[in-house]
C-alpha cells in the first residue's frame, strides 16, 4: 500500500522523472567519453563524478562558489516559468547586475567600505530589475514574444556592458574592468569551513533568497496571482487579476534575481572582472538546465544548482586526463532533453503503480 | 553615396539576408506544421560544424564548387539528423517543445567545441574560401542588376533564391502544403479529413532541419575562415524574421533583407564613409539588428498571425 501511495505522490513522481533524466545524461555521458579515449573514460566518469569533492574541502568550497551564481539564474528563470513565461534572458540581466555592481563598487566610494557591497548587491538587482522588466512590459502592452526579447536584450546588454565597463571602470591594460576592492563580498566564515576555497557568504545569500522566493510563490497572495497568471492569462483576467502588471512584476523580479547573481559573482575577491569581449555570459543560460531540472521549485533549484556546480568542478578536474570540459555540457543538455521527455517517464511510473494497485487487490 | 559604395553595401547585405531567409523559411515550415523549433539555432551551429569540417578535411584533395555543393548536401543532412530529436520529443512524446529545441541548442556548440578539440585538437575549424565568384559569365554584363547580384557572389545566394521559390509554391500549390498547413491550424479537423498529422508535423521538423543546417553553413562561408562553435544567435534572429515575416515567405524575404541590412550596416559600418564619419562607438552599430528586431516587433506583434496549433502536441481526443 504504502509503496502505491508514494508511487502516486505527485511531487514524488516528477523528482523521479527528473532523475532518470539524469541517470540517462550520465550514461550517455560515459559512452561518450568511452568513444572519445576509451582507456581513461572510466578514471574520466568518476572524476565527474566526484565532481567538487576530487579537491577535498577546497573543492567543495569552490562547488558552492561555482553553483552560487547558476542557482540565482536558476531562480530568475523558474521564477518566470512558474507565471508563464520563458526567460532565455538571464545572461544579459546577469551582466547588466554584475556591471551595475561592479561601478557601484569602483565608483561610490563615499559609502562606508563595509555598507559598499550591500548597496552593489542593490544596485545589481535594480539594473537587472529594469533589463528583465522591459521584457515584461512589451510582452503585456505589446504581444511581443518575450523569448525574442529577451534573447535580443542579451546581446543589447553584452553590448551596452562592453560600452559601459570602456568609457567607466576600464582597466586598459588588462582589457577588462576594474576590482572594486572596497566592495568584496565578506567570506562569512566559509573561508574557515572550506579552507582556500572561493566560496563566500554568496551562496548563503542565493540560498536564503531561494527560501523567500519559495515563500512569495507558495504562501502569498501575490505569488498565487503570479501563478494564476501563468496558467491561464484569461481565466485570470476574469477573476480580477491585473494580468499586465502580473507579467510585468514577474519579469521584473526574474531580472533582479538574474542581476543579483551577476553582482555577488563579481563582487568576490577571487578576480573575476567583465572581460570586454563578445560572449554572452554563460551563467545566464545554464540557469535554465538548473531550473528545468528543479521543476522550477526554489528549493528545488537550491539542489539542482548545486548538482550543475558540482558537474563542472567535474568538468573542471577532468581536464587533468586530457578530456574537453564540455563533455559536461553536453551531459547537461541530454539530461534535459530526457527531462523534457519526462511525461512518458510519468506515465511510466503511472503504469507501474497501477500494475502495482492490481496484485495488491 | 557613391555607386560602388551601394553596390558594396548590397553585396554585404546578401551574405546576411540568404542564410536567415533560408533558416526563416525552415522555420515556417516546422511551424506552419504545428511544431515550434527554438532549436534553429543550434541546428545551423551542428550544421555548419559538421560541413565545415568536411570541407577542412577534403580541401587538399578537393576545390571549388562541388566541394561547396557536397558540404551544402552534409549540413542539410546534418541539421536533418538533430531535428529528428525534436521531431521525437515533440512529436510522439509530447514533450514541451520549448525545453527540447533549448536542450538541443545547449547541446549543439558543446558537441561541435568538443568534437573539434577531440578530432584537431582546437577549438577552430578553419577552411580556405575558394567558392567566390567574381563575376558570372554574362550576367554580370547587365548594368546595374549585374554589379548588385552577379559580382563577387556565391552560388549559396543562387540557391537560397532558388529554396523561396520552391518553398512557396510547395506550401501554397500543392496537396502536400495545404495539409501542412491544416496541421499547424486545426490538426483534428486535418486528422478527421485523413491527414496523417504526425507524419505532416516529422515532415515539417525535418525540413527544417535541413534548412537551418544549411543556413549555418550558408552563413559562414562568405564571412569567415574559422569556425568557433557558434553562430551568434542567427538562428534567434531567423526565428524574429519569421515573426516578423508573419509565417508567409513573400514577408519573410522582406523580414530577412531587412535584417540583413542591419547587420551589414553592424558589421561592415567602417567600409562606408558617411556612417564612420558619425563618430558612433563600435559597440552601438553591433547592437543595432538586435534593437531593430525589438523595435520592429513592438509595432508588429499586436496581431499575430501565428499558426493557431504551434507549439501545442497534438491529441486526438479534442477532436
Amino acid at each position: 500500500m504504502n509503496v502505491k501511495k508514494l508511487l502516486n505522490n505527485r511531487s514524488f513522481k516528477s523528482v523521479s522523472a527528473s532523475i532518470i533524466a539524469i541517470l540517462f545524461g550520465l550514461l550517455i555521458g560515459y559512452i561518450i567519453l568511452l568513444i572519445s579515449n576509451p582507456a581513461q573514460a572510466t578514471r574520466g566518469f568518476i572524476i565527474i563524478l566526484n565532481g567538487g569533492f576530487n579537491g577535498g574541502l577546497r573543492g567543495v568550497g569552490n562547488t558552492l562558489h561555482n553553483a552560487m551564481p547558476i542557482i540565482l539564474t536558476g531562480l530568475s528563470v523558474g521564477f518566470a516559468f512558474k507565471t508563464g513565461l520563458f526567460n532565455i534572458g538571464a545572461s544579459g540581466q546577469f551582466i547588466l547586475g554584475a556591471f551595475a555592481a561592479i561601478y557601484i563598487g569602483v565608483k561610490w566610494t563615499f559609502i562606508p567600505v563595509g555598507y559598499l557591497w550591500i548597496v552593489a548587491l542593490i544596485g545589481a538587482m535594480i539594473a537587472g530589475g529594469i533589463w528583465g522588466a522591459i521584457v515584461g512590459v512589451l510582452k503585456a502592452f505589446r504581444n511581443v514574444n518575450e523569448v525574442i526579447t529577451s534573447i535580443m536584450l542579451n546581446y543589447v546588454g553584452m553590448y551596452l556592458v562592453n560600452f559601459l565597463v570602456v568609457s567607466t571602470v576600464f582597466d586598459l591594460t588588462r582589457n577588462q574592468s576594474l576590482s572594486p576592492l572596497n566592495a568584496y563580498l565578506p567570506r562569512g566564515g566559509l573561508d574557515v569551513l572550506f579552507p582556500l576555497s572561493s566560496a563566500n557568504i554568496g551562496i548563503i545569500i542565493a540560498i536564503v533568497i531561494a527560501v523567500i522566493m519559495y515563500i512569495i510563490l507558495e504562501k502569498t497572495t501575490f505569488g498565487f496571482e503570479l501563478k494564476a497568471v501563468g496558467y491561464n492569462r484569461e481565466a485570470s483576467r476574469y477573476a480580477g487579476i491585473n494580468e499586465k502588471k502580473s507579467i510585468i512584476f514577474s519579469m521584473m523580479i526574474a531580472g533582479a534575481l538574474a542581476g543579483l547573481g551577476g553582482g555577488l559573482l563579481y563582487l568576490s575577491d577571487i578576480g573575476k572582472h567583465i572581460e570586454v569581449v563578445d560572449i554572452l555570459a554563460a551563467e545566464g543560460f545554464n540557469g535554465i538546465p538548473v531550473a528545468l531540472l528543479g521543476l522550477s521549485n526554489p528549493i528545488g533549484i537550491i539542489f539542482s544548482g548545486l548538482f550543475v556546480g558540482h558537474m563542472n568542478m567535474g568538468g573542471f578536474y577532468i581536464q587533468r586526463l586530457r578530456f574537453v570540459p564540455e563533455v559536461i555540457n553536453m551531459m547537461i543538455s541530454i539530461i534535459i532533453y530526457f527531462s523534457a521527455l519526462s511525461l512518458a517517464f510519468k506515465s511510466f511510473i503511472e503504469n507501474l503503480s497501477k500494475k502495482l494497485g492490481g496484485r495488491t487487490k | 553615396m557613391t555607386l560602388s559604395t551601394f553596390y558594396f553595401l548590397v553585396q554585404q547585405t546578401m551574405f546576411y539576408s540568404i542564410p536567415l531567409l533560408i533558416v526563416a523559411l525552415g522555420g515556417m515550415y516546422s511551424e506552419r506544421s504545428g511544431v515550434v523549433n527554438i532549436a534553429l539555432e543550434g541546428t545551423m551551429v551542428i550544421g555548419a560544424f559538421v560541413s565545415l569540417y568536411f570541407m577542412n578535411q577534403m580541401q587538399s584533395t578537393m576545390s571549388g564548387q562541388l566541394l561547396l555543393v557536397l558540404s551544402m548536401l552534409i549540413a542539410a543532412a546534418t541539421g536533418m539528423l538533430l531535428s529528428l530529436f525534436h521531431a521525437y520529443a515533440s512529436i510522439n512524446m509530447k514533450a514541451n517543445q520549448v525545453i527540447s529545441g533549448t536542450a538541443l541548442n545547449l547541446f549543439a556548440p558543446a558537441f561541435a567545441i568538443f568534437t573539434a578539440r577531440m578530432l584537431i585538437g582546437v577549438q577552430q575549424v578553419t577552411f580556405m574560401n575558394t567558392y567566390r565568384i567574381p563575376l558570372v559569365p554574362y550576367l554580370s554584363d547587365i548594368p546595374v542588376l549585374g554589379d548588385l547580384f552577379f559580382k563577387n557572389t556565391y552560388i549559396t545566394t543562387f540557391v537560397g533564391f532558388g529554396i523561396l521559390i520552391i518553398a512557396t509554391f510547395v506550401l501554397y500549390k500543392t496537396r502536400f502544403g495545404l495539409r501542412l498547413r491544416a496541421c499547424g491550424e486545426h490538426p483534428q479537423a486535418a486528422d478527421a479529413a485523413g491527414v496523417n498529422v504526425k507524419k505532416m508535423r516529422y515532415i515539417g521538423v525535418l525540413i527544417s532541419g535541413a534548412l537551418a543546417g544549411l543556413g549555418g553553413l550558408v552563413l559562414m562561408v562568405p564571412v569567415t575562415t574559422a569556425f568557433d562553435g557558434q553562430v551568434g544567435g542567427y538562428g534567434f534572429l531567423a526565428l524574429a524574421v519569421l515573426i516578423f515575416g508573419q509565417w508567409r515567405p513573400g514577408r519573410i524575404l522582406f523580414a530577412a533583407f531587412f535584417f540583413g541590412l542591419m547587420k551589414t550596416i553592424s558589421a561592415a559600418y567602417t567600409g562606408i564613409p558617411i556612417l564612420l564619419a558619425l563618430g558612433i562607438p563600435s559597440y552601438m552599430f553591433k547592437m543595432i539588428p538586435y534593437l531593430a528586431t525589438i523595435i520592429i516587433l513592438t509595432f508588429t506583434s499586436k496581431k499575430s498571425a501565428a499558426p493557431r496549433a504551434a507549439g501545442e502536441p497534438y491529441d486526438a481526443g479534442k477532436r
